[in-house]
Formats: structure tokens, sequence, C-alpha cells
């Protein structure tokens, strides 16, 4: 397993090998000073900073993958000060990847909202954190009252704990509940999106990318693409039919094989589901793959959010993504009609196919669902669940011929695989 | 330059007005909400545009965009 990063390797993660917790004097001993300038708007610093955001080819980790330096320019042209929201929500419940963060190394985020607010002169730098994750808070929280004492911040850190559901943490949803409304996505005709909070518009930034940017910094934009290829590293977070579930960090290309074998796989592996719950649903073969974009590309997956589930045959396939389907319906904000009454119909023809109780023109029922529901919501959460459940159901296509011809596979009664959170009984959006 | 009809599908509550005015634009899935066509072709316009203004939510909007050919 050589392209798997030895302990001495990790950046991200640097010094939390013991499973310790890097306070602010850890922090600087691993990582060094960061230089910020002292006044605002040092145009000389600010287009070094971004010529070094350039030159790493950073991406967003949060899913999207798009250029970093790219979404930064654009919003250095932004006529007010915007407000930056570093996004810590984590609302993919197989990601554990902003709380490892938040928790071993939250200095690391701090630099980078420090280093993002001063690229963007930003009016405002805050930091939302799901209020359903106190030891993120927490420790978030530690971090700034360690730093304030050292005269050494410049720009003024702010935790926010928006309520913890799943599209809370879609950026618009996020920009809503920072300007004062429901934490729930709002529709955004123009390309880029456009959000505002307080009359300013919002730059949102993922948690790992946010950290990325704080060793872009430091190291430069070369020293960034000298892992991976040219692409870096990034935190992959691996549960499902696992040992030891967690989240590993690696360079991205590294084989997807040799990043679930850290996490020592249970079972046979039948297949997994790469980049969130509204992700895609890969087969074994392409435990062969680089773990990147490129690379996963002809097997339909992506990175996405680093999230990495693995299947094997202690339990059903189809069982599975009937479950991950309810789970999602319940998530659905509610506000678009195709995706408030067409996930609920999905998950129960999904729960027929897996009780093998359906009749034999479910197929096509599923397919007329799946389209029914695919870009027909104002954010793409009924978009993931189709993408999910299309790509599950080729993946796991032999085991849905026969439960659709009344045999239910001997695992459809076993306990399914992923432990879903329970969504939360009162819906609160606030 | 092409023309296309959007629904901003927060705001729409599926009266369907649209799919009766335009029917040849629009039709309902099955718990009637609109389903658009790519483009409205020029001899549509002026339907389109009644469907835009009699939608009880003010949900549908026409839009500029470049069509792929």
């Amino acid at each position: 397993m050589s392209d798997v990063l030895a302990a001495g390797e990790l950046r991200l993660l640097a010094g939390t090998e013991q499973g310790r917790p890097l306070d602010f004097a850890g922090h600087l001993a691993i990582h060094g000073e960061l230089s910020l300038p002292t006044k605002r708007k040092d145009d000389q610093w600010r287009s070094a900073m971004l010529g070094a955001i350039e030159a790493s080819g950073l991406t967003g980790r949060g899913g999207a993958a798009f250029p970093t330096a790219i979404k930064l320019k654009g919003a250095m042209g932004w006529k007010k000060r915007p407000i930056v929201a570093i996004n810590l929500m984590e609302g993919e419940p197989a990601a554990q990847k902003d709380s490892v963060l938040a928790a071993f190394a939250p200095h690391l985020v701090l630099d980078g909202a420090e280093v993002l607010g001063a690229i963007l002169d930003a009016a405002e730098v805050v930091i939302a954190v799901a209020r359903d994750n106190p030891g993120a808070i927490d420790s978030l929280n530690r971090a700034i009252l360690e730093r304030s004492g050292t005269k050494r911040s410049r720009v003024d850190l702010k935790i926010v704990s928006p309520p913890g559901r799943y599209v809370a943490g879609e950026e618009s949803g996020l920009a809503a509940w920072l300007d004062g409304a429901d934490a729930r996505p709002t529709f955004r005709p123009d390309r880029p999106a456009i959000l505002k909070v307080g009359g300013r518009r919002a730059y949102v930034e993922n948690a790992e990318t946010t950290a990325d940017v704080a060793l872009i910094a430091r190291h430069g934009g070369q020293w960034f693409a000298g892992a991976g290829g040219g692409l870096g590293t990034a935190l992959a977070s691996v549960s499902g039919a696992v040992f030891e579930s967690g989240v590993f960090e690696v360079p991205l290309g590294t084989t997807l094989g040799s990043i679930v074998a850290r996490a020592k796989p249970r079972g046979r592996i039948t297949g997994l589901l790469l980049g969130g719950y509204g992700g895609t649903f890969v087969g074994p073969d392409a435990l062969d793959a680089p773990w990147s974009n490129d690379g996963l590309r002809p097997y339909g997956g992506a990175v996405g959010a680093g999230v990495i589930v693995v299947f094997d045959d202690s339990s059903c396939g189809i069982a599975e993504i009937a479950r991950i389907t309810q789970w999602m319906s319940h998530e659905s904000a509610g506000q678009c009609g195709p995706c408030a009454f067409g996930l609920p119909a999905l998950a129960t023809d999904l729960m027929l196919a897996a009780n093998a109780s359906s009749s034999g023109r479910l197929e096509n029922r599923l397919t007329g669902l799946l389209a029914a529901i695919d870009g027909r919501g104002a954010c793409a959460h009924p978009d993931g669940v189709a993408r999910m459940v299309r790509s599950g159901l080729r993946v796991f296509a032999a085991d849905l011929a026969g439960h659709l011809g009344g045999r239910r596979c001997a695992a459809s009664s076993s306990p399914t695989v992923l432990e879903l959170p329970k969504n939360d009984e009162v819906l609160e959006w606030r | 330059m092409a023309l296309r009809l959007r629904v901003d599908p927060i705001a729409c509550d599926g009266y369907g007005h649209c799919a009766e005015i335009a029917g040849e634009l629009v039709t309902l899935d099955e718990w009637g909400y609109p389903i658009i066509s790519d483009e409205v072709p020029r001899r549509l316009v002026e339907i389109a545009e009644l469907a835009v203004r009699q939608c009880p939510r003010k949900a549908l909007f026409l839009e500029k965009f470049e069509p792929r050919r």
C-alpha cells in the first residue's frame, strides 16, 4: 500500500497521528507561523495569495470540485465587502471530515478562514457548525479563545450554529439561515448563484477547502500540487461494512481499494456508495480505480464530499437503497412539489421492491418516478437521490431482477449496513 | 438566443393554469406540477407570456438562453 500516506506525509491531519488534537502551540509547532497582511486590502499580498491558490490547482472539497481560484477571483470583484461563511455543517451522515477537522486541526480551519477573509476583505467571517454537533462547536470555540490571547488574529471569527439538517448545509440553505430565514435552500435562477446575507454577497467555503488554503498560504501552490499527481490530498470518510470506519487523508488518485483496505472491510464487497447519500453507487470493479474525479468518471462516480460507504454480501443492496431514499425523503425541505411528493413515492416503491411484494410493472414505475424528480427542485436534493437510486439499481441489478421476480434475496431480512441517523421528529429549520 | 419557460419550483403550488393555457409547452406530472419543454417556438411566445401572467403564484417566467444545437 505504497500509495497511502505514511504518518509523516500527512498534511491536513499532520501531528494528529496519536489521536491527539492540536492546540495552538502544537499547531504552530507542526505548521509554522502564518503571515497575514497587517493592513486591509493589501493588494500585493492578495494577488500573491490568489496566484498560489491558482498554482495549487485546489478544487472545492465540498462536492462540486469547482476551482477555488476561479471562485475567489469572481468574489474579489464584488462591489460590497462580502460575508464569508465556512461550512462545517456536515449534513452528509456518512461524512466525518468536518468533525475530524474541527476536533483535531481546528486552527488550520481558522487560519484558512482568516486567509479567505483577508483575500476577500470580508465584512464578517462566520464558521457554521450544525447545532447538533456540540463537540465541534466546543473545539472551535476553544481554539478561537486560544488565538484571541495572542494578538495574532486580525479577522474576527464567530461561530454560528444552524439546525443540523441535510439540506441546511447546502450553500443557499446556509445563506438563507444566516440572513434570518429558515435554513432551507432557495431558488437561484442565476448562474453562478447569487447568495445574499444582510444585503451583502455571501462567499461560502467548505471546511476542508478552507484548511487547504491555510496550507497553501504557508507552503505555496507548487507544494500543494506535489501530492496526488498535482491534485493534492483529500479526506476520505470510509464507513459501512468495515471494521474500522474513519477519516483518512490520502493523495487524490490513490486506488479506491487501498483506501477501503485501511478501514478493513468485513465481507465480500458488493458495491460502494461514493460522494455522499446523493452520490453514485459503483460496483467492486471500481476498487481498482484511482480515487479522483478523472479516475472514477468511467465508473460514473466522483469524489464528491469524500464519502465512501462499503456494502458487502451481508445485506441486500435494494433494501439499502430503499432505506437511504426513505431517509433522504424525510430530509427534503418540502418546498418543491416533485421532491416533497416524489421522494416518499420513490421510497415506498423501493421498499416494495426490497420486500419482493411488488407487481411486475414496478421497474417502469421506478423509471418514471426517477424522471419525475430529477432536476425538478430548487436545489439538487432530488437530483442526488435520483443519481443514487439509478446507479444503485444498476450495481444491484441482479438483486433487483430477483426481487421483481418475487424472490427475496437471502440478505433482505438482515440488518442494513448503513446506520442511518434518526430523522428529527420535530422539523426544525430556524 | 431562444426563449424558454422556467418555473420557480418553490413558489409553484401546482395550480396547473400553465398547462391549461399552454398545453403545447407544459404538461403536468402525477402530482400536478409543471414539466416544461425546452424551447418556446416563436409562434407560441404570446401563449407563453399569457401563462406567465396568469400564474396565481407568479412562479412562471420566460428567460433567454443559448440553445444547444
